[in-house]
C-alpha cells in the first residue's frame, strides 16, 4: 500500500488501531480498526449516537481515546507535527472579532494578507470588516472554512459542518470544499448524516455501527459528480438500505431520507 | 403644508412627552410654594434651589464639595472594582483559587456594608480613608460576582475552538475569554457605580468636613432647605452621569454585540 505512494498529496495518513472510547458505562467506538490515504475525501455516515463525530473528535485530540492510538504517516497525532483543523456543525466565530480577525485567529506577526487571501478563496473579501452578527449561516461556514484553511492543513476534520445550512447553501458549500481539496489535496474525514453529500464527496464512504466500520465503500465516480447519474443512484441507495436496514434504537429514520428528497427536488 | 407641519408638530410632541409630567409636577412645586401651601421649611420653591445652586456656584463651596465627592467615589470604585475584578479573575479561571476563595468572599459579601460604619469610624476616624473604605467595600462584590460568573458562563464551544487552534495562556484569555466575559462584567461596574454613590451618601453624612453629604448635613443644621434638596439633585445628576459613562463604555466595548448594532 505505501510503496504506491507517488501522488503528490500535502496530506497525511491516518493509521487508527483499536481504537476504543467509552463514556461511563456507554462504549461509543469498540476496538475500531481503520487505515486512510493521504490526501483522501472519506465521507463518515451513520444514525445519531453511532459514535462518528466521537470518531473526529478522538483523532482532533479533543477526546482521550480509551484504548488504542491514532497514527499519523506511523507517528502518534499529539506531537504536533501535523496541523490539524476541525470544522464544527456551529461555525464558532468569535463574535467580538471581524471577519477578519476570526480567519486569523491564531497568527501571528503579518497575517492580514494571508488572512484576506484565505477569504478570497471563499469568496467573502467584501465582508472583511464584518462582525459575525452580520453574516447568514453560510457565510459564517465560510469563514469558519477560511479560518481552517489558513493554516494550510494536512487533515481537515469536519463534524457536519453543513448540518444546519439550506438545501441550495448547503450544495454551494459541498462544491466550494470539493474544489478546495482538489486544490491544496490535505486529508478530509466528513462526518455527515445526509447519504447523498457523503456520496457526492467522499473517495471512500464509511458506515459507523455499534462503535464500528459496517461499511466501507469505494466511490468510483468521476469528479464532479451528477448527482441524477445512475450511478450515483445506485450507490447512494446502497448505504441508505444499509443504514436503514440496522435495527437502531428507534424505528423512525434520521432526517437524511427526507432532506434528499427535497435537494432533488431543489435541483 | 399642513400636513408637513402637522408630522413635525408630532415629532416634537413625541420628544416632549416623557417631559410633561416632570414639568408639570415642578410647576406645581413652584406654584404651591410661592402661594404658601408648602412652607420652604418643608420644601423650598423650585426657583430657590436654583438660587442656592447659583450663590454656591459663585462662591467657588459647590464646586469644591463636587469635586472632592467625586473624587472618593472614582478611587473607593476604583480600589474596590479592581479587587473585585482581580478576585472574580482568579476564582473565574482557576479551580484551585475559586476552592480558595469563593467561599470566603460569598461570605463577606453578605455583611451589608453600611453595618460596618461603627467599626469604620473606630478604626479610620472621619478622615478620607474611612469614606474610601466604605465605597470600596461595596463595590468590590457587584464587580466580584459578575467577573466570576461572565468567566464561567463564557461558551465552551468557543474555547474548545480557541485551543484546537493553539491558543493557550494570556492569547486564550485576551481574544477569548475577556471578551467573552466582558458584557457580565461591564453589568457588574454598573451595578457597582450606582452602590457606590449610595454609600458614599451615607458616608459624608455621617462622617464628613466636606463633600456634598456634609454640604446637605451642614444645610440642615440651619435649615437652608434649600441647600440641601440641591444636594439631593446634585447626587442624583452624579449617579446618572457616572451611569451614562458606563454605558458609553458598553457601547464602545460591546459594539461587536447585536444588542448595540
Amino acid at each position: 500500500m505505501t510503496q504506491t505512494t507517488v501522488e503528490p498529496a500535502l496530506g497525511v495518513a491516518l493509521t487508527i488501531r483499536n481504537l476504543s472510547k467509552r463514556f461511563g458505562d456507554q462504549t461509543v467506538l469498540q476496538a475500531l480498526d481503520l487505515d486512510i490515504r493521504a490526501g483522501e475525501f472519506v465521507a463518515i455516515v451513520g444514525r445519531s449516537g453511532c459514535g462518528k463525530s466521537t470518531l473526529l473528535r478522538l483523532i482532533a485530540g479533543l477526546e482521550t481515546a480509551s484504548t488504542g492510538q491514532v497514527l499519523a504517516d506511523g507517528s502518534p497525532m499529539d506531537t504536533g507535527h501535523f496541523d490539524t483543523r476541525m470544522m464544527f456543525q456551529d461555525a464558532r466565530l468569535l463574535p467580538w472579532k471581524t471577519v477578519l480577525q476570526n480567519v486569523g485567529l491564531g497568527l501571528t506577526g503579518n497575517w492580514q494578507p494571508k488572512a484576506l487571501a484565505a477569504l478570497a478563496e471563499v469568496g467573502l473579501t467584501d465582508h472583511a470588516g464584518k462582525w459575525p452578527s452580520q453574516l447568514s449561516g453560510g457565510q459564517r461556514q465560510r469563514v469558519a472554512l477560511a479560518r481552517a484553511l489558513i493554516h494550510e492543513p494536512q487533515l481537515l476534520l469536519l463534524d457536519e459542518p453543513l448540518g444546519a445550512l439550506d438545501a441550495l447553501t448547503r450544495i454551494e458549500m459541498q462544491q466550494l470544499i470539493e474544489r478546495l481539496w482538489q486544490q491544496h489535496r490535505f486529508t478530509v474525514l466528513l462526518v455527515t448524516h445526509d447519504v447523498e453529500e457523503a456520496v457526492a464527496l467522499g473517495d471512500r464512504v464509511l458506515l459507523i455501527e455499534k462503535g464500528q466500520v459496517g461499511l466501507d465503500l469505494q466511490v468510483p465516480l468521476h469528479r464532479t459528480r451528477s448527482r441524477g447519474a445512475a450511478g450515483f443512484a445506485a450507490l447512494e441507495e446502497q448505504v441508505l438500505s444499509r443504514v436503514l436496514s440496522l435495527p437502531g434504537k428507534e424505528a423512525i429514520p434520521e432526517p437524511a431520507p427526507i432532506a434528499l428528497g427535497a435537494l432533488r427536488w431543489a435541483l | 403644508m399642513a400636513i408637513s407641519f402637522n408630522s413635525v408638530g408630532t415629532q416634537l410632541a413625541r420628544r416632549a412627552a416623557p417631559w410633561v409630567v416632570p414639568a408639570l409636577l415642578v410647576v406645581v412645586w413652584q406654584w404651591a410654594a410661592t402661594h404658601g401651601v408648602l412652607t420652604s421649611r418643608i420644601l423650598p420653591a423650585p426657583l430657590a434651589v436654583l438660587e442656592a445652586g447659583a450663590r454656591l456656584w459663585q462662591s467657588g463651596e459647590l464646586w469644591a464639595h463636587l469635586k472632592i465627592s467625586f473624587w472618593r467615589a472614582a478611587i473607593g470604585f476604583s480600589v474596590g472594582g479592581g479587587i473585585g475584578l482581580l478576585l472574580g479573575l482568579i476564582t473565574g479561571l482557576s479551580k484551585r483559587g475559586e476552592l480558595l476563595l469563593d467561599t470566603t468572599v460569598q461570605m463577606i459579601r453578605n455583611v451589608p456594608p453600611l453595618a460596618l460604619i461603627p467599626l469604620v469610624i473606630l478604626w479610620f476616624g472621619i478622615d478620607e480613608a474611612a469614606k474610601l473604605f466604605l465605597v470600596a467595600f461595596g463595590t468590590l462584590f457587584p464587580v466580584y460576582i459578575n467577573t466570576y460568573h461572565g468567566i464561567k458562563s463564557v461558551d465552551k464551544d468557543l474555547v474548545e475552538m480557541a485551543k484546537s487552534y493553539g491558543l493557550r495562556g494570556w492569547p486564550l484569555f485576551r481574544d477569548v475569554i475577556l471578551p467573552g466575559a466582558l458584557p457580565s462584567i461591564l453589568v457588574g461596574v454598573r451595578f457597582a457605580l450606582g452602590f457606590a454613590w449610595i454609600l458614599l451618601i451615607v458616608a459624608e453624612t455621617i462622617s464628613a468636613s466636606s463633600g456634598i453629604g456634609y454640604l446637605a448635613m451642614n444645610a440642615r443644621e440651619f435649615l437652608q432647605t434649600d441647600v440641601v434638596v440641591l444636594a439631593i439633585l446634585l447626587y442624583a445628576l452624579l449617579g446618572k452621569l457616572s451611569d451614562y459613562g458606563a454605558r458609553k463604555l458598553e457601547r464602545l466595548w460591546l459594539r461587536w454585540h447585536p444588542a448595540y448594532q
